[in-house]
């Protein structure tokens, strides 16, 4: 359809009307293409043209005779509709259209456009700014010059009562032109019963110029030496403001540059087979279980599972990793990554807004608005700024006028003026925020996704990184490396039993058994009343045999003789291996040792932590030797072995009553106590599988520098926000003294509201520019 | 000079009167959605009541283009939303229990309260 041609028409109930609309045009024209919804299946559509209660019956039924729909209701108050089910936007809108209505997408803006809408809203508004700026300053600076020049700004004689009368005029079409935004904030606010930045803008410029047409019109009820006008300070200030304003923007626009570029990865279209053909359509039209080919250099649309073809993909963009990843049939691929070499086919697994890449990019906006705490007092501070600020203002102007020398009005007038103009309740408001905004864009660039501000702060503080170590410090994928036989069984057998055995257990250690039973090719057995005995091992029965599996303490449990292979397994232990005990009817029949290897950069990794003066303990639920040859390894001096899951939690308490402030990392389930008892969690995520929600903060691939980044990057951010607020506060609290005249009687000094303006104009400025040096931030891989 | 003194200390009882004191009216939830106008340096209605464990919507709608109106935070429901400019979001307040939830922009210069009752 020509979407230009078309144009949104709302019609009239029941009367079929115009269908060629608003509904088609935002799907096809691709502007609105993110349905958001609350839950997984949710669809909300804005219907028009519904003005009767019965016309809700027709819109629902229409909804629900499309396919994949599992229920439709209608709002009727608010004009929208909820959808449940699987259907693509488009169809639903367009059974709306067939029952004769128009419809678009609630909240449909993708991402994408609505930066760009946003970027050039931004940009009408600079320009607005920018003009605003001119007219003020084209007045107010030929009158501050001629000021400065001739000393001269009084009203004397009837002729300069005219001359100044014009200018106050001018100015006063300045104050409507360029500062008509102030005026009426700061009333619309007032009438609130709340009072802004607006409102100070708007007393201190007003005041300025009630003065002077004061003067200008009763010169004889002001003192002689008082007859001054300040029409400059007033189209000074409001074009200084109007130009801080403007750059602000620019400063601005900036510091969302990560998350632009985040957005930027997903794909607008995808290539879809369907009916045997290949079809390109808009990404929000994607179905689950829809298949979907991508070709070398391609980005990969939606997540899903390689169901043909093999390749190798670029992930650094989501989780940091440099090296292309290898894929082939069944393994994951994710929205936003890119095909490098093969052509594949994959089959959507997880589309719209629960793709990873999705489900990223609202995690690293929501915690962009988030606040540590350390912004918390500035919070408490800008709620009771302006009226305190006020407050100030009135009570110089009552010192000028008792205690001060003559004009005891001008002064008065002038110290009022400048407090209203300097005090910024914008620099203390921005300071944190806009650091946040940086800091968290940043590290979610170098794979690091940081929950909230709560765990920005905690982690630049951390002084003990906990480490699991099966996963995190190794890589989680163990292998069998000996099978010592204690009894007359072969290999062969006791393989094919322990991996019968362990085909129930989902533990690594288990798996490497399963794997190593399926490479040699021995037969894998059901078994009976399996059970798994946390920490320990694992039983279960098979041909009325029962067999055993588990570690020392489990052996001697069920009063199992070692003999001398206790031996055998601590030198096996003391290899870095994990050496189990497999035993039938409560006799041993061998000792098989698996062996995790340590990730190649986990040792640069944990060096690198020390070296940040970050004590580093190593948790593990495996045998003392193994955790000795390990850490020994890893360079890791503390280190607890045979922990059970829940003693991983007393660990990290325990570390915290001596005073640490504790990360963990893990990347297991039963690691899960001891993330929340932490003070700041680490899940270790591998691009794929984004465990977002159960950390505070998610490593998107494997490598330990992860931690070293993150906590590299708090502290960058923590130490920006110090230097903001603490420029905020004493930008306040020195600037409004000096407004006020403090200084006067000492060193004769008096601010001039002009200067107070261009400072406060450029305080805010000042924070947003230091906020955005964070992004020349770089983490150090040493 | 005691009546301007006088008429000073008048002036600062009437701002911390009319800014700290003075109970504001709130506008009262129906039919479980309300529009908000992000307008002109305020949010209108600022105040706005709920009743106690139920789920409302609140639609605003942003024609303000300055910078500070476009996030909306309200930090005790953990929201943020970002409000584009002359478009409609929807943001769903959880049922909760009574209690004053404020929201305020990115620089707490728009300003508003939830009272839940």
């Amino acid at each position: 359809m020509n979407s230009k041609t078309d144009s949104a028409k709302a019609h009239g109930c029941c009367s079929g009307g115009d269908k060629t609309s608003t509904a088609n045009e935002a799907v096809d024209t691709k502007t609105q293409t993110r349905q958001v919804s609350s839950e997984a299946g949710e669809i909300q559509l804005n219907i028009q043209g519904a003005s009767c209660a019965s016309c809700v019956t027709k819109i629902e039924t229409a909804l629900k005779q499309v396919a994949g729909v599992t229920g439709a209701e209608m709002n009727f108050a608010q004009r929208t509709v909820l959808i449940n089910g699987n259907a693509s936007p488009s169809e639903l809108v367009g059974a709306v259209e067939e029952a004769g209505y128009n419809a678009t997408l609630a909240n449909a803006d993708s991402d994408e456009a609505a930066i760009e809408e946003k970027e050039q809203a931004d940009w009408a508004y600079y320009k607005k700014l920018m003009r605003h700026m001119v007219i003020a300053l084209s007045l107010g600076v030929p009158l501050m010059i001629y000021g400065l020049v001739t000393g001269e700004m009084s009203v004397n004689t009837t002729t300069e009562r005219i001359v100044w009368l014009i200018i106050g005029l001018m100015t006063l079409g300045v104050m409507v032109f360029s500062g008509r935004h102030f005026y009426v904030g700061a009333w619309n606010s007032f009438k609130n019963h709340s009072a802004n930045m607006d409102t100070l803008i708007a007393l201190g410029t007003g005041t300025a110029w009630l003065y002077s047409m004061t003067v200008v019109f009763f010169p004889g009820y002001v003192p002689e030496m008082a007859r001054h006008v300040y029409f400059e300070a007033t189209a000074m200030i409001i074009g200084l403001i109007n130009l801080g304003l403007a750059l602000e923007i620019k400063a601005r626009g900036k510091t969302s540059e990560a998350i632009k570029r985040l957005i930027g990865l997903q794909a607008k279209t995808a290539r879809v087979i369907r009916d045997g053909d290949d079809i390109d359509i808009p990404i929000e039209d994607v179905l689950l279980n829809d298949l979907i080919r991508v070709r070398p250099g391609e980005r990969i649309s939606v997540d899903g599972v390689v169901v043909e073809g093999q390749t190798s993909i670029d992930e650094s963009m989501l989780t940091g990793e440099p090296m292309p990843i290898e894929k082939r049939k069944d393994d994951e691929v994710v929205a936003g990554t890119i095909n490098k070499s093969g052509s594949i086919v994959f089959r959507a697994e997880r589309v719209g807004k629960d793709t990873a890449l999705a489900q990223i990019i609202n995690m690293v906006k929501r915690a962009q608005n988030s606040k540590p705490p350390i912004g918390r007092l500035a919070d408490v501070i800008s709620a009771y700024f302006v009226p305190v600020v006020m407050i100030i203002a009135v009570m110089s102007a009552l010192a000028w006028l008792n205690f001060g020398p003559a004009p005891e009005v001008a002064f008065a007038i002038v110290s009022a003026t400048t407090v209203l103009i300097i005090a910024c309740p914008c620099a203390l408001g921005l300071a944190t925020p806009m650091s946040v905004m940086v800091g968290v864009g940043k590290a979610a660039e170098a794979g690091v996704l940081i929950r909230n501000g709560e765990a920005l702060q905690s982690a630049s503080k951390i002084t003990t990184m906990v480490l699991d170590k099966t996963g995190t410090i190794t890589e989680g994928a163990p292998k069998v490396t000996d099978v010592v036989i204690a009894s007359d069984h072969n290999q062969d057998d006791v393989l094919s039993l322990a991996a019968s055995l362990e085909s129930g257990s989902e533990h690594p250690l288990a798996m490497a058994i399963v794997e190593s039973a399926k490479e040699t090719g021995v037969p894998i057995h059901s078994v009976t009343d399996f059970e798994s005995i946390a920490g320990k091992g694992v039983a279960a029965t098979l041909n009325s045999q029962r067999l055993l599996f588990g570690n020392e303490k489990l052996m001697k449990e069920k009063s199992i003789e070692l003999h001398h292979y206790v031996d055998k397994a601590q030198r096996l232990a003391a290899e870095a291996k994990t050496p189990m005990y497999f035993a039938i009817d409560s006799k041993l029949v061998a000792v098989i040792a698996v062996a995790d290897p340590i990730k190649s950069d986990s040792i640069d990794a944990i060096n690198r932590l020390q070296h940040n003066g970050i004590r580093v303990v190593m948790l593990t639920g495996d045998n003392r030797m193994t955790a000795k040859a390990v850490a020994r390894k890893a360079g890791i001096v503390d280190y607890v072995a045979e922990v059970m899951p829940e003693d991983k939690a007393n660990k990290v308490l325990e570390l915290q009553r001596e005073g640490e402030i504790v990360g963990m990392t893990g990347d297991g389930i039963n690691d899960a106590p001891a993330l929340a008892h932490a003070n700041v969690g680490f899940a270790i995520g591998t691009g794929t599988d984004v465990a977002i929600e159960s950390a505070d903060i998610t490593l998107m691939r494997g490598s330990l520098h992860g931690l070293a980044d993150a906590i590299a990057v708090s502290k960058a951010t923590l130490r920006n926000i110090k230097q903001n607020l603490f420029g905020a506060f004493i930008y306040n609290v020195a600037g409004i003294p000096f407004a006020a005249g403090v200084f006067y009687p000492f060193l004769g000094l008096l601010l001039s509201p002009v200067i107070a303006g261009a400072a406060m104009a450029f305080s805010s400025l000042t924070v947003v520019t230091n906020a955005n040096r964070l992004r020349l931030f770089k983490a150090k891989e040493h | 000079m005691m009546w301007i003194n006088l008429i000073g200390l008048v002036v600062i009882g009437l701002i911390v009167w009319w800014f700290w004191l003075y109970q504001t009216k709130s506008t009262e939830v129906r039919d479980g959605s309300i529009e908000v106008r992000v307008k002109d340096g305020v949010y209108q209605p600022a105040n706005i009541t709920v009743p106690a464990n139920e789920s409302v919507q609140l639609m605003f709608y942003r024609e303000d283009a300055t910078p500070c109106a476009e996030t909306l935070l309200i930090p005790e429901l953990e929201i943020s939303e970002t409000l584009v400019l002359n478009k409609r979001v929807m943001v769903t307040i959880p049922p909760k229990k009574a209690g004053r939830y404020p929201f305020h922009c990115q620089m707490q210069m728009y300003r508003g309260t939830l009272v839940i009752k």
